[in-house]
């Protein structure tokens, strides 16, 4: 199926997708939102998966943390069947989804807070994760203080600071402009570098998608499956800022596109 | 906006123009005997305060409105967080809710007065009754309109559903709660007051009723102007609080120029 490109060794993946459908009823009919995806995803690696809006990239990421059961198919973490909400993985949403009423730091160290972590150790935690980020000066300030791209900074280091095993993206910088979507993109390779954190990251920006990625998923439109799987062979560490130039990267978006032009055109129909 | 300062003098100021109005009217365009005066009503309101009498009417009154009050919001706060989240309870009690509340709380008094005497405590169970309903719908509409993706985020997180209650419902819930409280605060010395109208032997509402009989105008407006004094300060009272706790929502003035992109 080509699904496999990683040497297919003893390592069991840390997570299989196999299969996996999902149908929705919506004014009584029946919706097939994921058909029958399969993929499969190992430690330390990161993922993007590209394809056109409503393709039912979001469904698969609620199937794989648990927030939805399957239809059909099966998906493995671990070796074991998804069953139910799995605090071992962990959600980055488009929206920031940030608790108002809590500063910025008290929200980064909510994670902490719920697994009963010490007051001044979580706080210890949260600042160096801030700081990091560059967001040292506003700890104390509410979400509605902050702007976009400091609200999904936020929203993405509160998911780094309980360390959980997989990290699941949904357009994370979707509602950012250009600039700010670079420079967290930046941020975002440099604490993946440093975590070493296995990453499956939505997005419907296929630059996006090559630049950060392992391997790239792409899907078809409605209903959604997996069309093709392509690693990309641009060495590490890269620079986001000019990557865009590379002959390599021209060739992988180029041969990418040309899988991802007839979805997108479908989907607009 | 304008300063805090001259907020203040601005208000004084028009409080003053009405007093100078209704003052220079009586005698002059109206007969005293329908309106009194403000020197009149204020020297009345001294009179009963430097011989006490109006004490024991104020305490009463007080005293039935808190109480009320306060038995009133925790019902219907407590009862607001229990049908929000039991589905069916709601289903089933809903019809029966909304005719409850839909009977006027001035009829059920004089059945509460036969019921608990013309005492307080028929007074305090009107009082429940109108404040239970006011902050019942709001803590119920409160916690149904928490965003489940904020539930979910920290389910994921690995939060149980205890943290959860504590960390985004009840948050969540507080501006609605205060909005109830905010609401309720008039209207439960409106149940105190109708209440003592219908039969009472002291408080506030009772020495409005008893000058009012007498044709003492003087009387009812000062017993009036004590009541809109009382409201004045509770409503002052709630919005500190309420400042206090809503500090992390943005304020009208800043939403449209002090967001940061």
């Amino acid at each position: 199926m080509g699904l496999f490109q990683q040497p297919v060794g003893i390592v069991t993946p840390l997570l299989s997708v196999e299969g996996a459908s999902k149908e929705f009823y919506s004014r009584g009919k029946k919706v097939l939102a994921l058909d029958s995806a399969s993929l499969s995803v190992h430690e330390g690696e990161f993922v993007t998966i590209v394809g056109p809006s409503g393709c039912g990239k979001s469904t698969l990421l609620n199937l794989i943390v648990g927030l939805l059961p399957l239809s059909s198919g099966r998906i493995l973490f671990r070796d074991r069947a998804v069953n139910g909400i799995n605090p071992e993985i962990g959600y980055i949403t488009q929206k920031d989804n940030l608790l108002p009423w809590r500063t910025l730091a008290q929200n980064v160290e909510i994670a902490l807070e719920i697994r009963g972590v010490e007051k001044s150790e979580r706080r210890e935690q949260a600042e160096e994760l801030i700081e990091r980020v560059g967001l040292k000066d506003f700890e104390d300030h509410y979400p509605h203080e902050l702007s976009g791209g400091m609200r999904q900074r936020a929203n993405i280091i509160r998911t780094l600071i309980y360390d959980p095993d997989l990290i699941l993206m949904d357009e994370p910088f979707g509602p950012l402009d250009a600039q700010t979507r670079i420079v967290l993109q930046e941020q975002l390779l440099s604490l993946w570098t440093t975590t070493k954190k296995t990453i499956i990251f939505i997005t419907h920006d296929l630059v996006e998608a090559i630049a950060l990625a392992d391997r790239v998923v792409v899907m078809t439109s409605r209903p959604g499956r997996v069309k093709r799987v392509a690693g990309v062979p641009i060495a590490r560490p890269r620079d986001i800022y000019q990557i865009h130039q590379s002959q390599e990267f021209r060739s992988v978006y180029e041969s990418l596109w040309k899988e991802l032009k007839p979805e997108v055109k479908m989907a607009g129909e | 906006m304008i300063g805090r300062g001259r907020l203040y003098l601005y208000r004084f100021l028009f409080g003053l123009f009405l007093l100078v109005s209704w003052e220079l009217s009586s005698g002059r365009f109206i007969d005293p005997f329908w309106i009194s005066s403000p020197s009149r009503v204020f020297g009345y309101l001294w009179e009963v305060t430097s011989d006490g009498s109006i004490f024991a009417h104020l305490a009463i009154t007080l005293y039935e409105t808190f109480t009320g009050f306060f038995i009133g919001s925790l019902t219907g706060i407590g009862f607001g967080f229990l049908l929000a989240r039991k589905e069916i309870l709601a289903q089933v009690l809903d019809p029966f809710i909304v005719a409850f509340n839909g009977i006027p709380r001035i009829a059920l008094a004089p059945i509460f007065i036969i019921w608990f005497g013309i005492g307080p405590n028929s007074k305090i169970i009107l009082v429940v009754i109108v404040v239970f309903f006011l902050t019942f719908f709001n803590t119920y509409s409160g916690v149904k309109g928490v965003d489940i993706e904020l539930k979910n985020i920290l389910r994921i997180m690995g939060a149980s559903e205890r943290q959860i209650l504590w960390k985004v419902t009840i948050p969540a819930t507080v501006p609605w709660i205060t909005t109830g409280l905010k609401l309720s605060v008039p209207y439960a010395l409106v149940g105190a007051v109708v209440g003592e109208f219908i039969a009472a032997s002291k408080g506030l509402g009772y020495l409005i009723n008893y000058n009012t009989s007498l044709f003492s105008t003087t009387g009812a407006f000062g017993g009036i102007l004590v009541l809109a004094l009382i409201v004045v300060l509770c409503n002052e009272v709630i919005e500190r609080t309420e400042a206090y706790l809503l500090r992390w929502r943005p304020r009208e003035e800043t939403r449209s120029q002090g967001e940061l992109y």
